[in-house]
């Protein structure tokens, strides 16, 4: 159950969450770079004032007088000419202050008393080696790393039903065929193929998917023959074809729905090692590309940054882990729920 | 025995070929070649380049050609490396993959075997628990977590281990990786062990063995005898799946193995490196089943007989 409850958290953060957290997944701050993680807001009280120098400095002008209260921070500015008031527009565009107010203004337009809005940023997870908040990240990331684990779980699903159930059903010379090329698709390295395909094929979304996909499907074949094979002698199929129910009407009426208990099993064990390759594949470099991201990319690049920044690979690793840890219990406890046997 | 073992061997030839076929096609029929440079060759350059190795062929007199030289051990020219042959490349890495695989596996089978005979004797109890929750996590913590992992724990904040490189094979470079692709395996192997062990120790055979009073590590010695069966069966993909692990492991712990040839072949098109490292990569998978077939039929002569 507690399993289950994670998935659904998970799954619902990741749909949910990226709209909460306050930040564009995308949205770059530029003096957030590599923030550890934490619950204060940003920028911290000590951070203010060099923030604000390096920006004085950008503006060509002389900052005196750095006042920084609870929320807002009062200076005052002064350069040798008339200052612009549109120079200003270079604090809201820190991303660390507010559109700023002119308090006082001297006769000769050279000195400025302004004050602005210190924002308060908050980044959980910390941010990244550009400056991205983690959290809002990692959470985009999991819709990709989910989606393709549901949807390429779901097409190896199909296919390896439909191809186990025809070849049980026919049985004889065609399912010795048709068994046959399972085993020797089974004895193919297939990562290796996969990486060909990416490499030489330029890797997108959908080619990750249907790379995926079209490695998982021979375990889920050879499951739904030997269920079919099992239950083709039992005398309710019997009956069916008696009654002169067609072969496909008999497939999709009486043997599919039977087999349900281990393929729900086997499905559920098979989106985590989906979620793995995947996250294998944007490991190398191969799988989902930038700007799209997922938790293989981001722990890529945590892998990456892990001397000067061990929270960029904890985050991602994080999530990862705990999705596939839920997916994993979760199938082995459908599999003790529907065991016939106990 | 004999016979069994020659009919295993005449089924996986169909399939190495399958494989050559397969890869051959596929890697021509994609977009961009070896020689397409940033700044590209005079069109002279390219024909001559085209001819000296025979891509100016027919595709299928291209593929006919390559058969020959597989059936020769003749792997062909590296195409990025120009002084080298495919087969000299693969020479120099696979050393380096099978010994990370085969220690591996020497730390991955007992230790998987123990741990799952243990939680199997103990089933619902704390070490039942606890191999359980580990197996859990060592399936789904990634490879490439681990390394990074343990390299910032033993390799720079204790500094034990170096963090990386080969050094000819030195054991201190080796600890890490081999411990990075067991580490995955031994879940793998507990969880496996521990379900069939739990099935073995119900037959009546074990009852009577322990009502005669053998002491549990000598019931366990019978009943392993029992549950080995599906954990050898598994043993082939196992192999398989440390050949393929060695990718990750040996790129972020800069070993030169097979592995690593593979993608720097495959990011610079070398048709035939890219070719080499499958075709040796798909024989070492069907050598591992079929060794690991024989295994269990030696185990359990039914099989012998139904396959």
């Amino acid at each position: 159950m507690a399993a289950l409850a994670t998935l659904v958290g998970m799954a619902l953060a990741c749909l949910v969450g990226p709209f909460l957290t306050g930040h564009e997944p995308e949205r770059i701050y530029p003096d957030l770079v590599r923030v550890p993680p934490g619950a204060a807001a940003h920028p911290r009280p000590e951070a203010v004032r060099p923030a604000i120098e390096r920006l004085a400095f950008r503006m060509r002008m002389t900052v005196s007088d750095i006042a920084v209260s609870a929320d807002t921070v009062r200076l005052t500015l002064a350069s040798p000419r008339t200052i612009d008031e549109r120079a200003l527009t270079y604090l809201p565009r820190s991303d660390l202050f507010g559109p700023p107010a002119i308090v006082e203004r001297s006769g000769d337009g050279r000195r400025l008393v302004v004050e602005a809005p210190v924002r308060r940023l908050r980044v959980w997870l910390g941010t990244d080696a550009l400056g991205r908040d983690l959290l809002t990240r990692c959470l985009v990331a999991g819709r990709v790393s989910l989606l393709i684990g549901l949807v390429a779980a779901l097409v190896s699903l199909a296919v390896g039903v439909t191809y186990g159930a025809v070849s049980g059903m026919l049985g004889g010379a065609v399912d010795a065929v048709m068994m046959r090329v399972v085993d020797v698709l089974y004895a193919l390295p297939f990562v290796f193929f996969v990486i060909v395909l990416l490499v030489f094929f330029r890797a997108g979304l959908w080619l990750v998917l249907v790379a995926v996909a079209a490695v998982e499907w021979l375990d889920m074949a050879r499951l739904v023959r030997t269920q079919t094979l099992s239950l083709k002698s039992r005398d309710f199929v019997r009956a069916a074809r008696s009654l002169g129910l067609p072969t496909p009407a008999i497939l999709v009426a009486h043997i599919v729905p039977n087999t349900a208990a281990p393929i729900v099993v086997a499905a559920t064990l098979l989106v985590p090692r989906v979620i793995l390759l995947e996250s294998f594949l944007s490991f190398l470099g191969l799988g989902v590309q930038e700007p799209a991201t997922s938790w293989g990319v981001l722990i890529a690049e945590g892998s990456r940054a892990i001397e000067s920044a061990p929270w960029m690979l904890a985050g991602p690793a994080a999530f990862l882990v705990a999705t596939l840890v839920a997916l994993n219990v979760l199938g082995d406890g459908l599999a003790d729920a529907l065991d016939p046997r106990s | 025995m004999i016979a069994y073992a020659l009919r295993r061997l005449a089924q996986a030839i169909p399939t190495l070929f399958v494989v050559v076929t397969l890869s051959f096609f596929l890697i021509r029929l994609a977009p961009g070649g070896p020689f397409d440079l940033e700044r590209p060759l005079p069109p002279a350059a390219m024909e001559n380049l085209a001819r000296l190795y025979g891509l100016d062929r027919p595709l299928v007199v291209q593929y006919g050609r390559y058969l020959a030289g597989l059936v020769r051990g003749d792997l062909g020219p590296s195409f990025s490396f120009r002084d080298l042959s495919v087969a000299d490349l693969l020479a120099r890495g696979l050393p380096v993959s099978m010994t990370l695989g085969a220690l591996a596996l020497a730390l991955a089978l007992p230790l998987g075997l123990a741990l799952g005979t243990l939680a199997a004797f103990r089933r619902g109890r704390l070490p039942d628990r606890l191999v359980g929750l580990g197996a859990s996590l060592g399936l789904a913590v990634p490879t490439f977590v681990v390394a990074p992992l343990l390299q910032i724990v033993f390799g720079l904040a204790l500094a034990w281990l170096p963090v990386g490189g080969w050094e000819g094979g030195d054991p201190r470079h080796l600890v890490m990786p081999v411990v990075t692709l067991a580490l995955p395996q031994v879940a793998a192997i507990a969880r496996l062990t521990r379900a069939a062990m739990g099935e073995v120790l119900g037959q009546p055979y074990i009852r009577t063995l322990r009502a005669v009073g053998l002491p549990p590590w000598r019931v366990a010695l019978h009943a392993l005898r029992g549950a080995l069966l599906p954990v050898i069966a598994t043993l082939g993909p196992v192999a398989a799946a440390l050949l393929t692990g060695s990718v990750v492991v040996e790129t972020i712990f800069g070993l030169p193995g097979i592995g690593r040839t593979f993608v720097d072949g495959a990011l610079n098109r070398d048709y035939t490196l890219v070719m080499g490292t499958v075709v040796l990569v798909a024989v070492l998978v069907v050598a591992f089943n079929l060794i690991a077939d024989l295994a269990a039929a030696i185990v359990d002569p039914r099989l012998r007989l139904g396959a």
